[in-house]
This record gives C-alpha cells, structure tokens and sequence, in this order.
C-alpha cells in the first residue's frame, strides 16, 4: 500500500489526530495526515462533529452542575461545624 | 496577625459547604466521598490557616484545597481498567478495551462506524436528554480514564498537570483522551439510536 493510501485508510490515526488538535497544535507532519484523510472520508468527518459535540456538552455539563446546587443535610452540616469548633479550642 | 483576621472557620460550614460538596460531586459522582472530602478539607484548611494569603477569596482558597483531595481520589482510583460502576455497584462497560478499527490497516470495523445522530450541532446547554446519556456513559468509563477525561474539560487542567499528578506519560495522555472518546461516542451512539 502506497503512504496516501495508508492514511486514506488509517482511521484510527485520523480520529487519534482529531482528538489531539482540539487541546495541542498539531505538527506539520499531523496536520497533513489529517488534512488528507479528511478529505476522502466522511465517516471520520462525522466522528470529528460528534467529537466537538461531545466537549461541548462536557462543558455544559459541568456549567449546570456548578449552577445547580446540592445541599448538604444540616445534621452532616452541624457535625462538621463541631469537629471545626472542636479545634479551634 | 491581620491575615488571620479574614478567615473566620466558625462560618465556613455555613457558608461554603453547599458549595464545596457540589463541587466535589460533580467530579467525583459519589456523594458519600464528597462529604467527606469536604470534611477533610475544612480540617486541613484548620491547619495551615498561616497559609492563607489574602489575595484569593476564602472559597477559592478552600477550594482549591478541595481541587488536590478531588485529585488524590483520582490518583488511587486509577488502579488498571477497573470501571466507576453505577452507584449500586454494577458493573460498568464489560469491554473498554475493544477494538473499534480493523488490525491491519486502521479502518473503522463495520459495526463500530459512527452513524449520524441528529444532533451533531445541538447547543447541548439545556439538552437534558443529551447530558443525562453523556453522564451515564461517563460512569461506563475505567476509573483512569474518567479522571483524565474529566480533568481535562471540567477543569480545563493543563496536560501537563495532569500527566505529573496521575504519573502518565504524554503519549499515554493522549491515548487515554483518544479512547475515552471512541468508548463515550460509541455508548452515545448506542443510547441514541
């Protein structure tokens, strides 16, 4: 199999690279594999959207969790208070 | 002596405990553990009160004490592959370690090719449906890689810092980040469809 070929193929170079770019700069080297196997196929291109969904989402999910508040039941809250007052003696 | 004026411990449960054990369930999901680590660090912060400068708010600074006992957890978690499990102990994804491409040329397998979901370009904000499956298939993940996944986008933590605080070699960063989210796709996927 010829270099073109074998990225053309390689899917799981593709998706690994895809994963990488969206946290580092990618090498030279990287981003010409990428750009190659992007470009035939669509099935990589799909994960790549799902992939960025994925973030998105993460973020969201920890901007709702911070936004909605748990709360602590007051006889654990009383408890820990006591232990704190406890050394401040 | 006026450093130690700014922290008054006789308040900080009243004030900061909803809001530290929030914070350390959404990173852990395991209230039990939660509650303890801010017990911890309520009494660690006791201790070295000396410490405190005052340019940081009181909570941030309790916070980030909380930050190194949330990591900690992480670090002894990641003993090999074993699975968060659900709350009830279930087992989490039998196979993590599946193989998503073909052996000898790295082609997506038949079977594990991605498939159009709908909502590629969702605002995931306000998606409950969407962030509830994210969830559960988080909790599906090996112990490791869920705290590697999550540092990374909850806290938006360097790679670097992760890598030094769990002892991983960049390239195996890498590989953890690049599995995680074959595996979580792949049971979004599977909730989806």
């Amino acid at each position: 199999m010829g270099v073109i070929k074998k990225i053309q193929y390689n899917c799981r170079e593709a998706t690994y690279l895809i994963e990488k770019r969206q946290h580092v700069r990618l090498s030279i080297k990287e981003r010409i594999h990428l750009l190659i196997h992007l470009s035939g196929c669509s099935v990589c291109r799909l994960f790549q959207q799902q992939s960025r969904m994925i973030n998105r989402a993460m973020k969201a999910l920890f901007k709702e969790s911070a936004g909605e508040e748990r709360r602590l039941d007051e006889d654990v809250k009383r408890e820990m208070q006591d232990k704190i007052n406890e050394r401040l003696r | 002596m006026a450093k130690i004026a700014v922290l008054d411990p006789r308040q900080w449960v009243s004030l900061y405990a909803d809001y530290l054990y929030s914070y350390a369930v959404a990173r852990l999901d395991d209230e039990e553990q939660a509650r303890d680590l801010v017990q911890e660090t309520f009494l660690a912060a006791l201790e070295r009160t000396e410490q405190f400068r005052g340019d940081s708010s009181e909570r941030t600074w309790l916070t980030a004490i909380l930050k190194h006992k949330v990591i900690d957890v992480y670090r002894r978690r990641h003993s090999g592959l074993r699975t968060m499990g659900g709350a009830d102990g279930a087992p989490g994804d039998p196979e993590p370690e599946r193989e998503f491409f073909e052996a000898d040329n790295g082609h997506w397998k038949e079977e594990y090719s991605p498939k159009a979901l709908g909502v590629e370009d969702a605002d995931p904000l306000g998606n409950k449906e969407l962030s509830s499956v994210l969830q559960r298939c988080l909790k599906k993940l090996p112990a490791l890689w869920f705290s590697v996944f999550t540092m990374k986008h909850m806290e938006e933590a360097a790679t670097e810092m992760i890598c030094n605080e769990l002892k991983l070699t960049p390239g195996n960063f890498w590989v953890i980040i690049h599995r995680a989210k074959l595996n979580l796709r792949a049971c979004i996927q599977k909730a989806w469809m």
